[in-house]
């Protein structure tokens, strides 16, 4: 499937999960990830592969430690209160390092909020996504085509790093259809996983994947040894997209749906003659510190642009540390802000002085 | 010289933690005696589940995956159907299936996910030091029922097998004790049919062993047993619920069995077997 073809962002990332050689899915239906379940539910049949509606999201989840502990890839996918529910297996899946893809396609919170676009799940996603110190990998596409091509990196960095990955979507961007291609690469390679719990068959000691530690010692350890890889994650894996930045005074800092809007109204500000540019986290944890970094010589101001009050604004504030101005734009409750508001906002910034 | 008696290859040479007269460590030796007698270490795995025996990652020999609380089925689940030539079992306590774990375990057994279940019932959270179960007689004193489990506030004991037996999914729902010699090869009996009919493909088997805690009851092992044997086997009383490979377990029209019209009389008789 080299060609392009159109499809929602929903469906790509299920067809990019099995084109990734996941033949495991397990999940629980909720709005608006449901085009991803149905795809699944048709396709894994009439390729050996399975999809099982789970009874719950927290039994989804588990499967997924289950069917990764036992050494296949899985994956699960839900929207912002079944992310809630996940997240003991999530704590529990890093704790016992055992990698696994998880997909929130995220809608309005809190509570049941709404089923519309939000970037409300930012907290939730980068710093506490369950209990205990441990972090997950999460990518965040703003195209259908990157719905796609983020599916085959996130099994890749999971299996790498042994530890979860999450793709932190929205509804627009599952919801939305965009031409997208499947570049042939053929067979995938997915590396041996030797601690798997998949039977010893006689020929090593058995093996346990496990999250438990009685003695303190032992347990400080482990999660020291676990920081020590994200240390080394932090330094290989930020990716983040700059547009226009190289001269920007003001830099707009947006990732996933908002950062489209962004884009649009930088174009807008630009041909107006304001020097703005953007900077578009692809990891946000790793957070793209160093591409944030880059742009603090020109900077004047920064905007955060989120579909929420302000989360991620934390972590440009944490980059820009007090040397410049950082400011917030943001639409909540399902609401996506407009090229028109973002660009007002920019005016406003521009007509002040820092 | 004969050997006559020796440890299962299928546990390990790490020492049991459990407390004396628990009765894991027997039902550990019979899950072990199973799996060496069908021969199929290299193959299992097994789920351990939170409560006193999270520790059997470290006893039993095959590969062990280590459950969020109540989530041993879908984990047992997942691993199952990455690998269906594995046989999976999950060992579970009773505040684990019966009440954390109550969804997962009823619907891993109606879907006839073709998984063993090892389900211990002593009536008492063990490891967090002695909490009402859900499987808690009623009048039972525990450490958040300090007057005795009163019914109106905290409900009915739930008897997982009698409820897991209407379901189509469901291979063996039997209830077994350790309680003697009887008994003990009773259950091993019952354990090693429910790991043979994984085998077999015939879906969810589950064996429930009422069991002591003679540390979290107060009691003394002995005085454990004769409580188990004057008070728990009459509300839970032994016998098979289920069985697809007995032709006398077949639903009648009535949606009661055969023997589960006889565990009825045999409840009405006090928990006689």
């Amino acid at each position: 499937m080299s060609e392009k073809v159109l499809m929602k962002g929903n469906e790509a990332l299920a067809e990019a999960a099995i084109q990734a050689g996941c033949r495991l899915f397990f999940g629980y239906p909720i709005t608006p990830q449901t085009e991803l379940s149905a795809y699944m539910s048709k396709k894994m049949p009439k390729i050996g592969g399975l999809f099982l509606q789970a009874e719950s999201e927290l039994a989804a989840i588990n499967m997924v430690l289950g069917a990764s502990a036992a050494g296949k890839r899985a994956m699960t996918s839900s929207s912002s209160p079944g992310i809630s529910l996940k997240s003991e297996g999530i704590s529990y899946i890093a704790g016992s390092d055992v990698p696994a893809v998880i997909i929130n396609v995220q809608r309005g919170g809190p509570g049941l909020g709404s089923i519309q676009p939000s970037q409300a799940d930012y907290w939730q996603a980068t710093k506490a996504t369950g209990h205990g110190d441990f972090q997950l990998i999460v990518l965040a596409p703003s195209t259908v085509q990157e719905m796609a091509d983020f599916v085959g990196q996130a099994f890749d960095l999971g299996d790498k790093y042994r530890m979860p990955v999450m793709i932190l979507s929205d509804g627009m961007l599952g919801q939305m259809m965009e031409p997208v291609s499947f570049p042939d690469k053929g067979e995938p390679v997915i590396p041996e996983r030797p601690w798997a719990a998949s039977g010893h068959g006689g020929k090593r000691p058995h093996n346990i994947v496990n999250s438990l530690y009685i003695e303190a010692k032992d347990l400080e350890k482990t999660v020291v040894e676990r920081f020590k890889k994200y240390d080394i994650i932090k330094k290989e894996e930020q990716r983040a997209e700059s547009y226009l930045t190289e001269d920007a005074e003001i830099v707009i800092v947006a990732y996933g749906a908002s950062s489209r809007v962004a884009r649009s109204a930088v174009n807008s500000a630009r041909a107006e003659g304001i020097k703005v540019g953007l900077v578009r986290p692809i990891t946000l944890w790793p957070f793209p510190t160093d591409a944030i970094e880059a742009t603090v010589p020109t900077a004047k101001k920064y905007l955060t642009v989120e579909m929420s009050m302000g989360q991620m604004v934390d972590d440009v504030k944490l980059v820009v540390n007090g040397r410049k101005p950082v400011s917030f734009f943001g639409r909540t409750g399902g609401i996506i802000p407009t090229p028109g508001e973002i660009l007002e906002e920019i005016k406003k910034l521009n007509g002040k002085e820092a | 010289m004969a050997i006559v008696f020796e440890k299962p290859h299928a546990l390990t040479d790490v020492p049991f933690h459990y407390c004396p007269g628990c009765t894991h460590g027997i039902v550990h030796r019979l899950v072990a005696e199973a799996i060496d007698e069908l021969g199929v270490e290299g193959k299992a795995v097994g789920v351990a589940s939170v409560g006193c025996s999270v520790f059997s990652y470290n006893y039993f020999n095959c590969d062990m995956v280590q459950a969020p609380h109540g989530r041993a089925p879908a984990v047992a689940t997942g691993i199952k159907r990455a690998q269906p030539d594995n046989v999976v079992f999950t060992y579970q306590g009773d505040g684990d299936l019966a009440a954390i774990g109550t969804c997962e375990t009823v619907h891993a057994a109606t879907r006839g996910e073709n998984i063993t279940v090892i389900f211990i019932n002593n009536a008492i959270y063990g490891m967090t030091g002695g909490q009402m179960a859900p499987t808690s007689l009623p009048g039972q004193v525990t450490q958040t029922t300090p007057y005795g489990r009163d019914v109106k506030i905290a409900g009915y004991p739930i008897r997982m097998c009698e409820m897991l037996s209407t379901l189509d999914g469901v291979a063996l729902a039997q209830r077994v004790t350790v309680d003697n010699v009887k008994h003990v090869n009773e259950a091993k009996k019952a354990i090693k049919k429910a790991f043979e009919n994984q085998i077999n493909g015939l879906g969810y088997s589950i064996v429930e062993v009422v069991s002591t805690c003679p540390t979290n009851w107060g009691m003394s092992p002995k005085d454990a047993v004769d409580w188990l044997e004057n008070n728990m086997l009459p509300y839970y009383p032994l016998g098979v619920y289920k069985d697809k490979t007995a032709q006398n377990t077949l639903r009648s029209s009535d949606g009661l069995g055969e023997e589960t019209q006889s565990n009825k009389n045999r409840l009405q008789r006090g928990g006689e077997n």
